[in-house]
């Protein structure tokens, strides 16, 4: 088995429109966003729904479950990565639908795969925000 | 409105260097204009349009006009990452159509050997940063995303992407200007080390400075011009992006512009005798040939197996410069050296060892940020001036 090391936990940059996603990341909360027009869930979380142009949309709380949809494990991290390497970025796709970018933790990486079952962990950035990631389900 | 016959490619010019320590991206503009210029027989003032993206310095095309002395009509600074050239000669050959201009300059420089921070490039403010770079987004690892998503679905295997390295770097053991010239095989490219899983760092493209121009004029220019011009024949653009954050992966917007140019080219796939295929990463190949339509989709491994790239007797010779993944990829935007070999090609200037025998129609396909989230995709089917 390879072990991961702890990962960097960069704060994401806040805008008026992102900070409620960001502040109930701080509560262990995955946030979505919905439209009430057309019934899509939207991402990432933006007030206009880009299936039909509405701005009729609202928050609402993911399962916090997924499948890996892909994944690369990464040996050569640059920016905050630089030294974190390896590390697994993915695409997790959620139960409501949208693949979102995130890490795989707390993992084999060789033995994780397409298709594994997956549920949010939550990583404080010390910034009043936490970065929503990912944990094989065992 | 057609772009068939509207515009012709009468200069071209690549930067020799592939390391430029002691030059500003201004300069490198300028050498690259001049050397366009010079090549079509014109000079800086028969230039009434110029074309730049966000390589550009300062005001980009503004700054630009100031730094090189030019007066003109009509400007454009359309931004789509490494795609950009391609798309501004569709947009040059439309405002020639249009009558706004006669001679159009595109230029493109970059340094990224100056600074190999600016690497992470410069998106930190778009919308969608807060939601991926925070994971560590480095361009090679979601490349990798796409890789291993298409492996997933089709059965693509490592050994088939090392093959287009493999007639890369065929290609460019001729090219006296490449970065790396020396030739691999498939179990070189496996060996190498492990970038980011799937991807090996022999399928990655090189990292250079330097820059390359082109000059596109209307019909009536060309035919006073003593050099042989290239015939603009189709063209077409689009972005792909994350669609509502539910991307396939496995394709690319060339999906979208490929048959947008082949239509308006009046020619197929199989009519193609060259093709310059954005080299970012062998995924990139693999996706984009089958995008085109040069093989099914799925198929492209397949399709790249044994030595089907490699010219001059492959089924589709590609990237005879040995294109980014060994020769040049200035300012880390491989778009614009796709043009000026594929006019090298129909010109029958190529390496020897690397003309095509008779090249009569060429593609060039530019893939700007990144296929595993949003792109710019760019088309360009060119021939010979007689085409």
């Amino acid at each position: 088995m390879t072990a991961l090391p702890a990962l960097p936990a960069p704060a994401p940059h806040v805008n008026p429109e992102t900070k409620p996603f960001w502040d109930a990341t701080a509560e262990g909360r995955l946030l979505l966003r919905a439209c009430r027009a057309c019934e899509s869930v939207i991402w990432y979380p933006r007030t206009l729904c880009p299936e039909c142009g509405s701005f009729d949309t609202e928050w609402m709380e993911a399962s916090g479950r997924g499948t890996i949809f892909t994944f690369s494990v990464n040996r050569r991290g640059q920016g905050a990565y630089r030294g974190a390497s390896p590390y697994v970025l993915a695409y997790v796709e959620l139960e409501e639908g949208p693949r979102m970018m995130t890490n795989i933790v707390d993992c084999d990486v060789d033995a994780i795969a397409i298709g594994d079952p997956v549920r949010v962990v939550f990583h404080d950035t010390g910034a009043g925000s936490a970065l929503p990631r990912f944990r094989p389900v065992t | 409105m057609s772009l068939r016959g509207a515009a012709y490619v009468a200069g071209a010019f690549e930067h020799p260097d592939r390391i430029i320590p002691d030059k500003p991206v201004e300069q490198v503009h300028a050498e690259v204009a001049a050397g366009a210029l010079a090549d079509a027989g014109l000079t800086f003032a028969d230039v009434d349009a110029y074309y730049c993206a966000g390589d550009a310095p300062g005001m980009g095309g503004v700054s630009m006009a100031d730094y090189m002395g030019l007066k003109l009509s009509h400007i454009d600074s359309t931004e789509t990452g490494g795609s950009s050239y391609v798309v501004h000669v569709g947009h040059a050959a439309a405002a020639i159509k249009a009558g706004k201009c006669k001679v159009a300059l595109i230029t493109l420089a970059g340094l990224p050997r100056q600074d190999s921070a600016n690497l992470v490039s410069r998106v930190s403010a778009a919308p969608e940063s807060a939601f991926e770079t925070v994971y560590g987004t480095s361009v090679h690892g979601m490349y990798a995303l796409c890789a291993r998503r298409h492996m997933y679905e089709y059965g693509t295997t490592g050994e088939q992407l090392a093959e287009i390295k493999v007639a890369a770097a065929h290609h460019a053991q001729y090219n006296e200007h490449a970065l790396r010239r020396e030739t691999v095989t498939v179990e070189d490219v496996l060996n190498s080390p492990m970038v980011s899983d799937p991807l090996h760092r022999l399928d990655c493209c090189v990292i250079t400075d330097g820059g390359g121009a082109v000059v596109v004029v209307a019909p009536d220019v060309a035919r006073d011009l003593d050099r042989q011009c290239v015939k603009i024949l189709g063209h077409g653009e689009a972005p792909k992006h994350t669609r509502n954050g539910r991307p396939d992966l496995t394709s690319t917007g060339a999906v979208w512009s490929g048959p947008a140019a082949f239509a308006e080219a009046g020619v197929t796939p199989a009519d193609i005798d060259y093709a310059s295929i954005y080299d970012s990463f062998t995924i990139t190949v693999l996706m984009t040939l089958e995008d085109l339509g040069f093989c099914e989709k799925g198929k492209g491994g397949q399709f790249v197996s044994g030595g089907a790239l490699q010219a001059p007797y492959g089924k589709l010779p590609f990237n005879t410069d040995g294109g980014g993944l060994c020769n040049n990829h200035p300012g880390n935007r491989g778009g614009m050296t796709k043009i000026l070999e594929a006019v090298r090609q129909l010109r029958g200037e190529a390496h020897p060892q690397v003309q095509v025998p008779d090249c009569e129609l060429a593609l060039a396909h530019g893939t700007g940020g990144s296929i595993a989230t949003r792109m710019g995709s760019s088309t360009l089917i060119l021939g010979r001036e007689d085409a």
